[in-house]
């Protein structure tokens, strides 16, 4: 292939950066060499600086207010920030990179910066979504893509730029199986297209194993901790790599220990039959029901995994299940164990009398945040139960211990890092001792330590008696934790 | 059907440039602001009337949108009869509310003048694609990009604000503290939307720049936005409709120029 001609040289000379608002460098002392065209996966433990170092490529650190850089970091003998339009970026957050209203235009807005004129971009528009392999009309809107979707389609944008190194920042993190497939295989369709230089932050170590050609490790320390072909690296640091929470192939997480509780203590806690479930638009007054004739039982001590293809309403199901909203058919109803002298109806207890019965894990842990630090956000649950103030922070106290939270307590809960805020999510829904858990998605982008931490917290949670419905996507935590699966189709006619 | 992809029909109206809508609305807008009376009020009202199918609205589209006009108009009329500067011969009199000859006008010609007012700005608007507007106002007003798309594409986030408020709603019910009075619930509530929006700002800015947005190089645009004559013959007959109610009304005696 002739292609590597095409691909940008990255030189990193003692580079170096600290955040204006933080004490420590970030990054430090980083030394390497990407020829061009080679593609590179970039490990490390979190907090290690490896998106620091993917932003400083892309050239949106920031100037000097931002913080401040020392050594060199060079693209084909550039800095970064004049080698604007030779760098594309994707990042992990599908929702937040989709600028403009419909796909046409969406792929258009980055060669419009560049000046590219107008006959060209339509030239290139349809060609980069044909290979990111997006099939759609260019006025279809971008609102009601799927996450994997508009992340092909961020990537088509960025492809339409021609690049010549491509920046990958966890572009599958928060996706569905599905999703990281549809997005991995577009990026190796359109390396092989224009032989552009990739760097890529992923700790799911085997999604790209078969795109990559290279492995650096950085180390949280400064400078580098490994660096080598993806085979070399996995076998000397894989380990290593996997203490600091990088997934990889042959270290799998320490699954916890099962003990099915006793059948007699298996008392029923909730029941559902021929439930329909659905939300009432903005606007609307009656729900569009997004699936129905659900069945369910819950008793104390079960483990339910609730999975289904996207759109199959399994999130939908899970807040209805909650509590938090109402039926939209059928019957959902709270037996004695659970209801505890209240109505059968979980909708219609109180906000404060759900708390020790029914607890939910937001999918988004930012959702959940009420207050500005960690301390206090464990606290807003047994405050609102009224508990006594010594018995408040002896919760809070217990709870921070046993998350390994305590060197964050006054920390901001926005500021943390995704296993961080996934932790004191669950936390925070601990801390009110509920009978029955309800998680969505908990293990979206976590590293495999933090992902071991949670199974572990939850098989504990699960022996002492408290019932587990999570929806999930994620092979591994269904086979290390549920019991039983409700696998939700997509209603027939729900997509008209 | 979206904010930023709204369901147009295409119309005659639909397809004029957005820019000449934007004027047409202002040009009428300010010319009826100039005076209180009613004569120049309803003239424009019944031009303007004339010229609604053009937009091709459906029905059903138009009273939704233009709902607030049809409670805020005779609202504002009534308060004026009753409450509103008296003149004339009185009509009716209980000591707290009077109603005069003057009263009666006054209140006629306000009703009618948020009517002539709102009615074009809404219906212009609602036959108005953002983009379409956003590309206007770069291309041909020739307004700085980073302010036209920075807020065009501010405006997608509003939809994803809307669906985090529901999230926030449920959260806070989850969280144990959805029992509080309505107002201190939304006035909390409100705050962790702000702090959410800053954030999804902020990483939607990183995204752009990335992209190229807002550096030196001059940008091309995809999509032209052109004014050509039937934009110019659009603005023409806007221009009309308040030049004819004026006319009506200094013919008729009844203009009352505002800062007179």
């Amino acid at each position: 292939m002739n292609g590597s001609a095409l691909g940008a040289r990255v030189t990193a000379r003692g580079w170096g950066w600290r955040h204006a608002s933080r004490r420590q460098p970030a990054v430090r002392d980083v030394d390497f060499d990407i020829s061009p065209g080679e593609r590179v996966l970039l490990l490390g433990r979190s907090g290690a600086g490896k998106s620091t170092l993917i932003h400083a490529l892309a050239g949106v650190l920031g100037g000097d207010d931002e913080g401040d850089g020392t050594g060199e970091l060079l693209i084909d003998g550039h800095r970064p920030e004049s080698a604007r339009g030779e760098v594309g970026l994707v990042l992990q957050d599908p929702d937040s990179q989709v600028v403009l209203a419909r796909v046409g235009d969406d792929v258009a807005f980055a060669c419009e910066n560049l000046g590219v004129a107008r006959d060209e971009i339509w030239r290139r528009v349809p060609a980069a979504l044909a290979e990111v392999g997006l099939d759609l009309p260019l006025n279809h809107p971008t609102s009601n893509l799927s996450g994997g979707q508009k992340q092909r389609l961020a990537l088509a944008g960025v492809v339409a730029m021609r690049p010549r190194l491509l920046l990958l920042d966890e572009p599958t993190a928060n996706l569905d199986p599905e999703g990281v497939t549809e997005v991995r295989d577009a990026v190796a369709r359109t390396l092989q297209a224009s032989g552009a230089t990739l760097v890529v932050i992923e700790h799911r170590v085997s999604v790209w194993l078969d795109v990559v050609d290279r492995v650096i490790v950085l180390d949280p320390d400064g400078g580098l901790l490994a660096d080598g072909s993806p085979a070399e690296v996995l076998q000397r640091n894989g380990r290593e790599l996997a203490a600091a929470g990088v997934w990889v192939p042959g270290f799998p997480p320490a699954l916890p220990r099962r003990e099915p509780i006793d059948p007699g203590d298996r008392m029923p806690l909730l029941a559902a039959s021929d439930l329909s479930v659905g939300r009432v638009e903005f606007g609307r007054r009656t729900p569009s029901v997004v699936n129905l004739q659900i069945d369910l039982d819950v008793a104390v001590g079960d483990s339910i995994a609730i999975t289904g293809e996207n759109g199959a309403g399994k999130s939908t199901l899970a807040l209805t299940l909650a509590g938090l909203l109402p039926p939209a058919g059928g019957e959902l109803s709270a037996r004695p164990a659970l209801a505890d002298g209240l109505g059968t109806a979980p909708h219609r207890w109180r906000s404060r009398q759900l708390l020790t019965r029914v607890g939910m894990v937001f999918q988004d842990p930012e959702h959940q945040f009420l207050v500005a630090d960690v301390r206090a956000e464990l606290a807003v649950g047994p405050r609102a139960l009224k508990l006594s103030e010594t018995q408040v922070t002896q919760r809070v106290d217990e709870l921070l211990d046993r998350l390994h939270l305590d060197a964050l307590a006054t920390a901001n809960p926005f500021t943390l890092s995704g296993g961080e805020k996934r932790r004191l999510s669950v936390a925070t829904v601990l801390a009110t001792r509920p009978r029955l858990l309800v998680l969505d998605e908990p293990t979206f982008g976590q590293d495999s330590r933090t992902w071991e931490e949670l199974v572990a917290l939850l098989a504990e949670l699960l022996r002492s008696g408290t019932a587990m419905l999570a929806v999930t996507h994620d092979t591994d935590f269904v086979e290390a934790l549920a019991e039983r699966t409700l696998r939700l189709e997509t209603p027939i006619g729900a997509l008209a | 059907m979206t904010l930023v992809v709204p369901d147009i029909r295409a119309s005659t109206i639909a397809r004029i440039n957005p820019v000449a809508k934007l004027i047409a609305a202002l040009v009428i807008a300010v010319a009826l602001l100039l005076s209180i009376d009613w004569v120049s009020a309803l003239v424009a009202l019944v031009l303007e009337a004339l010229l609604l199918p053009f937009a091709g609205l459906a029905a059903r589209q138009f009273w939704l949108r233009t709902a607030t006009l049809w409670v805020a108009a005779p609202l504002a009329c009534l308060t004026t009869v009753l409450y509103g500067k008296d003149s004339g011969a009185t009509l009716w009199d209980t000591g707290l509310v009077s109603i005069t000859d003057g009263s009666l006008s006054l209140g006629l010609a306000i009703g009618l003048r948020i009517l002539a007012i709102g009615l074009p700005g809404i219906v212009l608007f609602a036959t108005t694609d953002p983009t379409d507007l956003a590309d206007g106002l770069g291309q041909v007003l020739r307004l700085p990009a980073r302010f036209v798309l920075g807020g065009l594409a501010g405006l997608r986030l509003v939809g994803l604000f809307i669906e985090d408020w529901r999230y926030l709603a449920l959260a806070r019910r989850a969280r144990g503290v959805g029992d509080s009075n309505v107002i201190a619930r939304i006035a909390r509530q409100g705050f962790s939307l702000l702090v959410l929006s800053v954030r999804r700002g902020s990483k939607l800015a990183t995204a752009m720049e990335a992209k190229g947005f807002g550096s030196d190089r001059p940008r091309t645009w995809a999509r032209p936005s052109s004014f050509g004559y039937r934009e110019w013959w659009f603005l023409a007959l806007a221009i009309l409709i308040p030049v004819i109610a004026v006319v009506s009304a200094l013919l008729s005696g009844t203009w009352k120029f505002v800062l007179s």
